[in-house]
């Protein structure tokens, strides 16, 4: 047999592929970027702003952070199987509007409704995607119109807004308070971590990356494509619907005219983090640094006090401009 | 395979999918206009008229640029980030007269296209996230240029704009049929037209064939930032006002749905114009009439939301295979 | 290792694989005409054939990808009805293809290991085990490397040995391999056979694609040579001569080879002057190494050569779509810029592509449209089209080249093959172009429209362009071609004029044996 032979004389090392340093210097950029920029921006605050390094001031970063950064996981898992979810700014508000709502019933119906509503609203989206084969895009931009009316029509367009009262569970869920943090704040770490445990640990998650970097190969190794698209934008909807219930909490009602564009920000704070919008990598640390960086940046803005708050769009816009210039080039680079 | 060319058979589900998608708007919109005739009172009523026209003339606007994006295979969100940017910047440059101001708002649409069309056609970047870049950044220079703040317009030239008619069309709407008619023979007579539409059916063919791809996707994002701009400066003239905060708030959602109602389908390689404008027209029709008769706004968004599937769906199966 | 297939050791050797009369058509089109092929556990057989020939579609057959229209395919004396690829997988029917079937972006253990992956509590990962697991497989397929880096950063040959780890680890008992050594270096192609061999003694059966003569007769026992569809030889390797390989896969019998032709050819041209096309070096990593060609005016130059030999790689290189390490083109004396496919049409250089469909029609146009396209600024004042003119030429080329369809308006989606290559003709031939290089212009076209081309490419000649025509057709290279340069491995390997310009003469330069492979 030449096996030992061959193993011996000629081994397959690699060889082949020697990144350039300007291609590790774009994937660095890509997968540490926002991380490295907001710890420079941490420490640039926290010497320019004698308010800023304060724990009533990052508590404040931190539960402001913790709503988008809820829909920003789910959204990573869609945008990591290649797909994308508009609808997460309408089904934020819903899930809000169905909290304050149901909470009629109890604070456990004031989180189940707003879950399973929006599950199902993903559900639905889902299935248009992964059975009838519609482009993410339209499915959800349809579904970004369809939350934002269901809502409507439940608050008797806008004109009804209820109230979650001071003193339920639910309303302490949202504003209470733990060694200066916000509950929220507690949870979507808690949430961030199963979320990459899933991701990085589990069949799923394999499925995930998988699907989002090779459809075609990912269907011939046996990964069930259709189910975990399916599972993907289920799990954004109730992400989403959970964030937007918790927020609810948070102001005590629901109010109806919040998420409008929030998708495409958080899309931003996703795509900062390292995630690639075509698919197939990504990373939830990276997600929260990306959801964390452009919370940092509103707030030092708010810090300067006579700058207007839109700097901070202007900000994230140019840095999602050059993050996404270093991803293309990265994946030029790959595909030589 | 035989070398006698005449089309293929379809099945008789696939053929009705392509006429709906070729004509099933205009069908709509003449449905709507019949059924609004017997049941709402005081439709054909010149003023109800002027007002759905004034009303959807920008989203046309847009919407002309966008599809020409959207024949490229490309998408434009920036859309409305631009309306945004063209409002803040007129009431800076009025003390320049009106036709400096509007000149600059102009530049300003130009210059977010330049910048949406390099990333897309020399740095590669898929169009979505491309434009998604300004659609975050264009809206915040906007209200950074205004200081954040809505300010009245009180030049009469510029309301004039908004609120003036031409043998009794409000000015919007024969600025919309003017674009219109150049945006169709920009598609139909030119070679940037006939190579935009080419690059959308097969960007590999086009290349091979020598056309300059890169310079033809530069000037459709230009063009559709210009556009916006436009829409942008003639719906300032109709609301008497510069609010960069939320003029043009999810356009481009009203853009791509117009867009894709109007039978162009979103994989490009084909451009239909009037189709754009029909979409358009077809769901303003629909929430008038919803409005009409009292069904509230959350119905008309939900009807526009099963419109668009609707349209995707038709259009699959129209030229899916 | 035992032996796989205990059920049936009365007959000795009983097949493992059989693929039994197996007939496919595909709308209309008979791809597949009861084609038969068994292997015995440890043979590694042969499939070869040229391009259309039937090999992938017998290939997506025995994977489950397809379905037959008639036979079966039997797998250890059983019935197997693949429902899908994921099917005939869980049966130990494995495919390793050209493209490789892993996803880049993911770890190579994962890539590896997917949805086998050894897990610990929860039926978490076991990310450890699973690198370790990970490492020492691939150690004893010759590669060593750092399992946690993506696939993409290995070089091909060896992501090419983690796709055939994965798929012999899934409990393999027959290998189907398409083009392994494609894009290997000498040394990793050393390496895989050592593997092969490993899976003979296992008792694996391989079905091993290649182009490669030195290859097959290297490691091959059986071979199946198919074309159009059909099983045209099939037999021990050993029992085969290199010459009549190559006459069985080019579909011309060595005696025959002699007959008159019945291309619609007219013979020699006057061919003149100082070369129109002078391209020099070309060289591009793994696809063409310093290809040099001169065509003149009034002369069709054939590129001759196995499929992936380089012949559609030189077309495109010249047509400036193909990056090039080094080398250039100059049109009548004059560089042409390189990479740029733009100054190449406005040099003069017309390509008709191999793949009509990707490449050639714009689908969602009109007849008219898709033959103005590449003439557009010259059809147009100041941008603005004139419909009078492109009608004009329009009608003038659906009548020179007898482009049948109901009208200028309809969509070319709806025309035949044939038409729509010659509306891809057209669109050139509207550009007045000096060099008109052809990629198989008469593959997939029916009898009658491939005799008008070949008509059609006379006559281009006649008046004056330089053609370079690729053709698998061998009768269409030799009778259509003044002069066929041979390729082979991406290099050139010969030249044929005047009276060593026959069929017998392209064959047995293409079947010389190469060197390099040797060592």
């Amino acid at each position: 047999m030449t096996t030992e032979q061959a193993t011996a004389d000629t081994p397959v090392t690699q060889d082949a592929y020697a990144p350039s340093r300007r291609d590790r210097t774009f994937g660095l950029i890509q997968r540490h970027g926002a991380t490295a920029v907001l710890v420079l921006l941490l420490l640039v605050g926290s010497l320019s702003f004698a308010r800023f390094p304060t724990g009533e001031n990052l508590g404040d970063i931190a539960i402001t952070s913790s709503f988008p950064a809820m829909v920003a996981l789910g959204m990573t898992f869609v945008i990591i199987t290649g797909g994308i979810d508009l609808s997460v700014g309408s089904v934020f508000a819903l899930g809000g509007v169905l909290a304050a709502y149901a909470v009629r019933w109890g604070t456990v119906a004031g989180l189940l409704v707003p879950l399973a509503v929006c599950g199902v609203v993903g559900l639905v989206q889902g299935l248009l995607i992964a059975r009838v084969r519609l482009a993410p895009f339209i499915v959800t931009l349809a579904g970004l119109l369809g939350a934002r009316g269901l809502l409507l029509s439940i608050s008797h367009e806008g004109a009804t807004t209820y109230l979650i009262p001071h003193g339920t569970v639910l309303a302490r869920l949202g504003q209470g308070h733990l060694f200066g943090l916000g509950y929220p704040v507690y949870l979507t770490l808690v949430l961030f971590v199963i979320g990459g445990v899933v991701l990085q640990r589990t069949g799923f998650g394999q499925a995930v990356y998988a699907i989002g970097g090779a459809e075609d190969a990912a269907a011939l190794m046996g990964v069930p494509v259709a189910r975990t698209k399916v599972v993907v934008y289920v799990l954004s909807g109730m992400l989403a619907g959970l964030s937007g219930a918790l927020n609810a909490a948070r102001l005590s009602s629901g109010v109806t005219i919040l998420g409008t564009g929030m998708e495409l920000d958080v899309i931003a704070a996703v795509v900062i983090g390292g995630t690639l919008l075509t698919g197939g990598a990504g990373s939830v640390s990276g997600t929260i640094a990306g959801v964390l960086l452009l919370g940092v940046i509103q707030n030092l803005i708010n810090q300067i006090g006579d700058l207007s708050s839109s700097y901070q769009q202007v900000v994230s816009g140019a840095f999602l401009a050059v993050v996404v210039v270093a991803q293309t080039y990265l994946s030029r680079a790959r595909r030589l | 395979m035989s070398d006698t060319a005449v089309a293929l058979p379809r099945p008789a589900g696939a053929r009705t999918l392509a006429w709906l998608q070729n004509y099933g708007v205009y069908a709509a919109i003449a449905a709507l206009i019949v059924v609004n005739i017997v049941i709402t009172p005081h439709f054909i009523s010149t003023e109800n008229l002027r007002t759905q026209l004034v009303q959807v003339a920008p989203v046309v606007i847009v919407s002309l640029g966008m599809a020409l994006v959207i024949g490229t295979e490309g998408v434009d969100l920036s859309v409305g980030s631009v309306m945004a940017l063209a409002t803040a910047l007129i009431p800076l440059y009025l003390g320049y007269g009106v036709g400096a101001a509007i000149l600059v708002a102009l530049v300003g649409g130009v210059a977010v296209g330049l910048v949406n069309g390099s990333l897309v056609a020399f740095v590669n970047v898929q169009p979505i996230v491309a434009t998604l870049c300004l659609f975050v950044g264009g809206r915040g220079l906007a209200l950074v240029i205004a200081g954040g703040r809505l300010k009245d317009v009180h030049d009469t030239t510029l309301l004039d704009l908004g609120s003036s008619s031409l043998v009794g069309i409000p000015l919007p709407v024969v600025v919309a049929a003017v674009l219109t008619v150049l945006v169709a023979g920009v598609v139909r007579r030119t070679t940037f037209g006939r190579q935009l539409v080419a690059i959308g059916g097969n960007r590999t063919a086009s290349v091979l064939s020598g056309l300059p791809v890169r310079r033809v996707l530069l000037l459709v994002y230009v063009l559709s930032g210009l556009l916006a701009a436009v829409a942008g400066v003639l719906a300032t003239a109709r609301l008497q006002a510069s609010d960069p905060s939320s003029l043009g708030l999810l356009m481009e959602l009203s853009a791509i749905t117009a867009v894709v109602v109007g039978g162009t389908p979103l994989t490009g390689g084909r451009v239909r114009v009037l189709g754009t404008v029909a979409g358009a027209l077809l769901i303003q029709l629909v929430r008038a009439t919803l409005i009409k008769h009292n069904l509230p706004d959350s119905v008309a968004q939900m009807v526009q939301a099963v419109i668009i599937l609707a349209a995707v769906y038709a259009a699959r199966g129209g030229t899916g295979r | 290792m035992t032996d796989p297939v205990p059920e049936q050791a009365n007959a000795g050797d009983p097949p493992l694989l059989e693929a039994r009369d197996i007939v496919k058509r595909f709308t209309g089109v008979l791809a597949l005409d009861r084609v038969t092929l068994s292997l015995r556990p440890g043979e590694v057989h042969a499939l070869v054939g040229e391009n259309g020939a039937g090999k992938s579609t017998l290939i997506k057959v025995i994977t489950g990808v397809h379905r037959p229209d008639e036979g079966e395919v039997r797998l250890a004396g059983r019935t197997a009805g693949f429902a899908d690829p994921l099917d005939a997988q869980r049966a130990g029917v494995q495919a390793v293809h050209q493209e490789i079937g892993l996803v880049p972006d993911l770890s190579v253990a994962r890539n590896l290991l997917l949805g086998r992956e050894p897990r610990r509590a929860l039926g978490l990962i076991d990310t450890r085990r699973m690198h370790q697991t990970a490492a020492r497989t691939l150690e004893s397929y010759g590669v060593r490397v750092d399992v946690r880096l993506p696939l993409r950063s290995l070089g091909v040959g060896a992501q090419q040995m983690v796709a055939l780890a994965r798929a012999v680890s899934v409990d393999a008992r027959v290998v189907i391999m398409d083009e392994p050594t494609s894009s290997l270096e000498p040394r990793e192609v050393e390496t895989l056979f050592g593997v092969i061999d490993r899976l003979r003694g296992q008792g694996i059966a391989v079905i091993y694609v290649s182009h490669r003569l030195d290859e097959l007769y290297r490691i091959c026992d059986g071979v199946t040579v198919l074309r159009d569809g059909r099983v045209v030889h099939q037999g021990a390797l050993a029992d085969l001569d290199r010459l009549r390989l190559v006459s069985l896969m080019l579909g011309r019998d060595v005696a025959q080879v002699r007959s008159e032709g019945v291309t619609r050819f007219s013979g020699a041209h006057e061919a003149s002057g100082r070369p129109v096309l002078e391209a020099s070096g070309l060289t591009s990593r793994h696809l063409l190494d310093d290809v040099s060609l001169t065509i003149r005016p009034r002369e069709v130059v054939g590129l001759g050569g196995l499929l992936g030999a380089g012949r559609t790689e030189t077309a495109k290189a010249i047509a400036g779509v193909l990056p090039l390490d080094a080398g250039g083109v100059t049109v009548a004396g004059l560089p042409v810029r390189r990479g740029s496919a733009t100054a190449a049409v406005r040099a003069g250089i017309a390509l008709l592509p191999e793949d009509r469909k990707a490449e050639g029609i714009v689908p969602t146009l009109s007849v008219r449209d898709n033959i103005a396209l590449a003439a557009l600024p010259r059809l147009a004042r100041a941008g603005v089209v004139s419909d009078a003119r492109i009608d004009r030429i329009v009608e003038t080329f659906m009548k020179r080249l007898r482009i049948k369809a109901t009208g200028p308006h309809q969509p070319v989606a709806e025309l035949s093959g044939g038409n729509q290559q010659k509306v891809l003709l057209a669109r050139w031939l509207a550009t007045e172009p000096k060099v008109l290089l052809l990629d198989e212009p008469t593959r997939g076209i029916d009898v009658g429209a491939k005799a008008e081309v070949q008509a059609l490419v006379d006559e281009l000649a006649e008046a004056g362009l330089a053609v370079l025509l690729i053709s698998s057709d061998l009768e269409e290279l030799v009778e259509g071609s003044d002069r066929v340069v041979v390729l082979r491995g991406g290099a050139v390997v010969g030249e044929l004029t005047g009276d060593e310009l026959t069929e017998e003469g392209v064959m047995t330069t293409i079947a010389a044996h190469t060197r390099e492979n040797a060592g």
